[in-house]
């Protein structure tokens, strides 16, 4: 047991974290924690106050050069000509087949120097992808900077205002989004509005030996409101209660950008992009099976791998599901042949064996007022 | 959290409490710690025969599901009515909350379960 952990990657906040008895697992070859106080306290916190995440296992990859836009427009689905700096959005790293390499939010840094922020468990592999495939793009370096990282978000309804006594940036002009340069607890930060829970938030990339002193300071600023320490367990339930995707488990090299719904990151009014062709045809065509969210309707909860099936035979699989803390539903996402996919439609997931009825609902689950 | 001494545990993390040749059957506090917040508990159906060491239903958390085995073989005679409602009872007060009771159709089988000495090592 003490082998494994010593094998595993520590963030700046490691040690933080297991002196607050966090309660710790490997994940992505990180040793991170997966909670806290408790999964459900920890959702319900994010939804109604704040909670504050360490994601700095996240991998960061920067492109920058005279031909940094043309390489990004190579690698990614999304259109970055439409970034301005400043601006974020989200987007796929394509094989030529559709499918993903990885999912990634990709920053325009400036004019001609972008920044991918990866999964952790991908970010070797994305990086070795991306240097190759930035070649025929022209002028262009591809740097893996992970490690001049460490990244903090707060997430909730009361983040700006636990965030804002402790930063010079303008909150209130920063949109949805939307990055700034800045400092936070008089450490240089970017601060993003972005995150991965349904919720308004921030993203605070700090250099590692100042993970610390903000992770403190945000809490000790957010005492007042009972902002609380979150782990990766109520990372997983918030972004599924957003229906956002999770790499490894509702899309991967197996899936394309169609089938897992998210079109919308496909940029087609540009040409020359990886996984174009395959897209395009599918966009043409339709697609086979489809990524929906559904709602369990027998008790019990629809898990990741589980069959959905029609009478003995299996005609698609649960990507995530779970109970969640904040609808108190049993709610999932799967792929199902697409004349299965229209919100109402009944299907049934086979539940260690024993048939249960479930129904197809529209994402996502729970979208912020 | 202690682990009372008029228990048994098994290596599964399940505990028993047997009076006469009724056990009630429910899961340790380091089970539930495992766990996380138990937001589901399927439950067997009363009358069912079960054999030790067979499964008898599921505790499901927000993060996992995990199995729960019959520590003797016997017979459901009742099922927990609060866990329908409440399955975090099994987070708050593990060692009260039973899950089911089972008549034992040999109570010596629960002589080869650990007394709570052999399960905190079994735990470390």
């Amino acid at each position: 047991m003490s082998d494994a952990i010593a094998d595993l990657r520590k963030t700046a906040l490691n040690a933080r974290h297991r002196a607050s008895n966090a309660r710790m697992v490997a994940y992505a070859g990180w040793d991170m924690p997966v909670e806290y106080s408790g999964i459900t306290a920890e959702h319900l916190a994010v939804r109604t106050r704040a909670g504050v995440f360490d994601v700095s296992h996240m991998g960061q990859i920067e492109i920058a050069g005279k031909d940094a836009l043309a390489a990004v427009q190579r690698i990614s689905s999304n259109d970055a000509s439409r970034l301005k700096t400043g601006q974020i959005h989200y987007s796929g790293l394509l094989t030529p087949e559709g499918t993903y390499v990885d999912d990634m939010l990709v920053m325009r840094m400036a004019p001609s120097h972008f920044m991918l922020v990866v999964n952790a468990g991908n970010a070797a592999k994305d990086y070795a992808w991306v240097a190759e495939q930035i070649k025929p793009a022209g002028e262009a370096a591809a740097v893996d900077t992970s490690s001049r990282y460490a990244l903090i978000a707060i997430q909730g309804p009361a983040a700006g205002e636990v965030l804002r006594p402790l930063t010079g940036v303008e909150l209130d002009d920063l949109k949805y989004y939307w990055f700034a340069n800045g400092e936070v607890a008089n450490a240089r930060a970017t601060i993003a509005r972005t995150g991965y829970t349904g919720e308004d938030g921030f993203e605070i990339f700090v250099a590692p030996n100042m993970a610390d002193r903000v992770w403190q300071a945000l809490l000790d600023a957010g005492r007042q409101a009972d902002v609380i320490p979150c782990g990766l367990g109520a990372r997983d339930t918030l972004r599924l209660e957003a229906a956002m995707r999770l790499y490894g488990n509702d899309i991967d090299e197996s899936t394309t950008v169609l089938e897992a719904d998210l079109g919308w990151t496909v940029g087609w009014k540009k040409t020359g992009f990886i996984g174009e062709d395959r897209l395009r045809e599918q966009k043409e065509k339709g697609v086979e099976r489809k990524l929906i969210g559904f709602e369990m309707v027998d008790r019990g909860i629809g898990r990741h791998g589980y069959p959905v099936v029609a009478g003995d035979k299996r005609i698609g699989v649960v990507t995530s599901g779970t109970q969640t803390p904040f609808l108190k539903k049993a709610i999932g996402m799967a792929y199902v042949p697409a004349e299965l996919s229209a919100p109402g439609t009944d299907l049934t997931i086979d539940v260690r064996g024993r048939s249960s009825a479930a129904r197809v609902v529209s994402l996502p689950f729970y979208k912020r007022t | 959290m202690a682990y009372p001494s008029d228990l048994k545990y098994t290596k599964d993390h399940e505990w028993l409490r047997l009076s006469g040749d009724t056990a009630e059957i429910g899961i340790t506090d380091y089970a539930q710690q495992q766990l996380g917040d138990v937001v589901f508990v399927e439950l067997p159906e009363i009358g069912r025969t079960v054999g030790a060491g067979e499964p008898f239903g599921s505790i499901e958390s927000v993060k996992a599901v995990s199995e729960l085995f019959a520590p003797l073989s016997g017979e459901v005679v009742e099922v927990n009515p609060v866990l329908r409602d409440h399955p975090d009872s099994v987070n708050k007060d593990p060692h009260s909350t039973w899950i089911v009771k089972i008549r034992a159709s040999n109570s010596s089988e629960a002589t080869s379960l650990l007394d709570t000495q052999a399960y905190e090592r079994l735990i470390g």
